[in-house]
């Protein structure tokens, strides 16, 4: 019982990996797996800034807002992926391409600005280097 | 060096090298992994395979200048290495014996080329050791960890000490947490040793989630193993049978590598049942935070462990009497953990001898902002910022002048020019109204705009809140509004006492560290920059040309 609990974490991660986001119904699954409370389930869902409960883009883009990062510009690098691409924060691209998350330290610092796409760091950004390579995103389709 | 090296190859010498590559996340970004496999491909076809061995390593700490590579014996150390110069490395240097010299570090100053890894600035003032390995070994390979005298220290402990022992001699070292709130580690052991409970539990805290700070990241690629000595040695030490290292998810690197250490570790009976054929026991689990910076916290991160929202709850009962699912829990940071291997081989004396009266050992930073070489630094405590920031560091680039190093992440605060020759340690930090936090030190130029920093860093902390305690959840976005209104030109006379008033009420009233410190970056900037507030609220202006509305 109690590392079943302890696992639930853990258990959402594998959902969320397969299916790039919690769908509702393997919530309800996971937590009559894990014998805790549905709404518990979705206090950690929603407690977690990993967790998301609705589908993502094909490819997820995060932009370091990281002191080391915020220091070397980022702001100016997320204000050209909006103006350029159209996308903010927390959403998706349209047709589904990308969709834009910020992070708080990706641990690259050295590097800054940083952001990943889909886990890869690219470092020593500038705008418009930021803009090309979620561009070729696009394109790719 | 090159044409000696040349000589001797022609003079028939069998000339054997070590390539080390480094595979951080950093020099992985730019692609080291392809230049690793791409040296291989030509050593082949060299026919050099007898006599080069080509080594992956974890961080080297030049990230800045990654990827780089070191080609021992001779130290020779290469920077922003790209595929196309692997070619001319295998041939040149590898079989000729020639270094190549654009592909070397050039000192910013004199720009003249340092060809040898101990002969450039950035490492030659630092003293490594809990960094020892990272770079040296590989970090997957635990024969390596053995070849450098790894695992010496628990066999040392099992053979021949008692859990009371380690603890004295730990006490003796005068070694402090490295997570951030410097309390004596052998004290902690001890308190956790003495409380009495059928199930003990140790936990290994790799969540570094202060931004800008990736000290714990890099020694978990590039040393794994020398956390789990030291974490395997605490648990002997207070009587725990199993472990957790939590570790944050966004660093699936250390990840991967530390589930390697493990089970590398498992099989050669460092871990699990009877451990070296003594009577001690005990097994480690790897957990992956979900992304909250709380989740640092102690009693939020074992809430976690559970899997439970992480919320931190109110201190006593602490983590030695009542932790982990009610049992007794020693919780140390990852640096502290990887402390414990060279502290018990080369003795609490030596170790005593670094530091200051009253900071011990060595103190690891990621320097990083407006710094010329920004990377991994460990550096003796007690020493001078100046010394980091314009030895090491190489100082502010761009012909731009030093404004203020950071310190402590979002529970620190940023240090004025008049700090630049404060002693680095616990107190002096404290005294100077930041803190030494576990590492991040990030330097600011004149472009850097300190109201917009700590408008920046309260927007982290109260976006972080985890929403429990009042002072925290109300108070930092009180904050936040107004050090929003301050750098969008709405500032008020008095807002800055407002400021103060707040941030002292939310120091006192929150319930863990994430309130209690909060307010520090806002308390600092006003404290040393407070000309920078009263621009942008009297004269509505930004002096650093940051805060857009103001320009
Ligand atoms: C908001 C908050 C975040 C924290 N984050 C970390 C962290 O990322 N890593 C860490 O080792 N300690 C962190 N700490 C400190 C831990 O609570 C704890 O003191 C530390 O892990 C103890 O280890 P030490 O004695 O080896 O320093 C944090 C504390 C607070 C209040
Ligand atoms: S601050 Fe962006 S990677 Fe650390």
């Amino acid at each position: 019982m109690r590392s079943e609990r302890g696992d639930l974490i853990a258990i959402l991660q594998e959902v969320q990996a397969r299916f790039g986001y919690l769908p509702e119904e393997a919530m309800r699954q996971v937590a009559r797996f894990v014998a805790v409370p549905e709404s518990q389930v979705y206090g950690v869902a929603t407690f977690y800034s990993q967790f998301r409960l609705t589908p993502g883009g094909r490819k997820t883009v995060r932009v370091c807002q990281g002191t080391a990062c915020h220091v070397q510009g980022e702001a100016q690098i997320l204000a050209a992926i909006k103006k350029e691409m159209g996308v903010v924060p927390g959403t998706t691209a349209p047709g589904g391409d990308f969709g834009l998350e910020t992070v708080a330290c990706l641990g690259a610092c050295s590097l800054a600005p940083n952001m990943t796409v889909d886990g890869d760091v690219h470092g020593q950004l500038t705008p418009a280097k930021a803009v090309e390579i979620i561009s070729r995103l696009v394109e790719k389709r | 060096m090159g044409k000696l090296t040349g000589l001797l190859k022609r003079r028939g010498a069998p000339e054997t090298h070590t390539v080390l590559v480094c595979q951080g996340t950093g020099c992985q970004s730019s692609k080291s992994d392809q230049i690793q496999a791409a040296l291989q491909q030509e050593i082949v076809q060299l026919g050099l395979s007898d006599r080069v061995k080509v080594k992956s390593t974890g961080c080297h700490g030049f990230c800045q200048r990654g990827p780089t590579l070191i080609i021992e014996p001779d130290g020779i150390f290469y920077t922003r290495v790209k595929a196309q110069d692997v070619p001319e490395i295998a041939r040149c240097h590898l079989d000729d014996g020639q270094i190549i010299d654009r592909l070397l570090y050039q000192h910013p100053g004199t720009l003249e080329a340092v060809s040898h890894y101990h002969d450039i600035p950035f490492y030659k003032k630092q003293q490594r050791l809990i960094m020892r390995n990272c770079g040296q070994i590989n970090p997957e390979d635990i024969q390596d960890y053995l070849d450098t005298g790894g695992y010496q220290a628990l066999r040392n402990v099992l053979s021949g000490m008692t859990p009371e022992q380690v603890i004295a001699e730990i006490r003796r070292s005068g070694l402090r947490g490295r997570g951030g709130a410097g309390f004596p580690t052998g004290q902690k052991w001890q308190f956790c040793r003495d409380s009495a409970a059928p199930q003990k539990f140790v936990i290994c805290n790799a969540d570094e989630g202060d931004p800008g700070a990736f000290m714990d990241r890099g020694i978990m690629e590039g040393d794994p193993y020398t956390i789990l000595e030291g974490f395997t040695i605490a648990a002997y030490a207070i009587g725990a049978s199993q472990g957790y290292i939590y570790v944050r998810a966004e660093y699936p690197l250390a990840i991967k590598r530390l589930r390697i250490a493990l089970k590398q570790a498992r099989e050669h009976g460092f871990v699990g049942d009877h451990i070296l054929d003594s009577d001690f026991s005990f097994d480690v689990t790897i957990k992956e935070g979900a992304g909250a910076f709380v989740c640092g916290e102690e009693t939020a991160l074992m809430a976690s462990i559970e899997g439970k929202r992480g919320m931190p709850r109110a201190r006593p009962p602490f983590p030695a009497q009542s932790g982990l699912w009610g049992q007794p829990t020693n919780i140390n940071n990852v640096k502290t953990l990887a402390s414990i291997p060279v502290i018990l081989t080369r003795g609490a004396e030596w170790y005593s001898s670094i530091g200051t009266e009253t900071s011990k050992g060595t103190a690891v930073f990621a320097l990083t902002g407006k710094i010329a070489n920004s990377g991994l630094v460990e550096v003796p405590m007690g020493t001078a910022l100046r010394q980091i920031i314009y030895d090491i560091g190489g100082g502010v680039p761009g012909g731009k002048s030093f404004k203020a190093a950071q310190t402590g992440g979002p529970s620190g605060g940023c240090l004025p020019a008049d700090f630049l020759d404060l002693p680095v340690d616990y107190e002096s930090l404290t005294q100077a109204g930041s803190i030494m936090g576990s590492g991040g030190l990030v330097i600011m130029d004149e472009a850097t705009c300190m109201v917009d920093i700590a408008r920046y860093f309260l927007s982290f902390t109260q976006h972080e809140s985890c929403g429990k305690c009042v002072p925290c959840r109300v108070g930092t976005k009180q904050m936040l509004e107004i050090l929003k209104d301050i750098t969008t030109g709405k500032g008020r006379a008095g807002d800055i006492d407002l400021l103060v008033r707040l941030g002292n009420s939310i120091k006192v009233g929150s319930l863990c560290g994430l309130g209690r410190t909060a307010p520090n970056p806002a308390l600092t900037s006003i404290r040393y920059f407070r000309d920078e507030y009263d621009a942008h609220i009297r004269d509505h202006r930004c002096p650093a040309g940051v805060c857009q509305e103001l320009a």
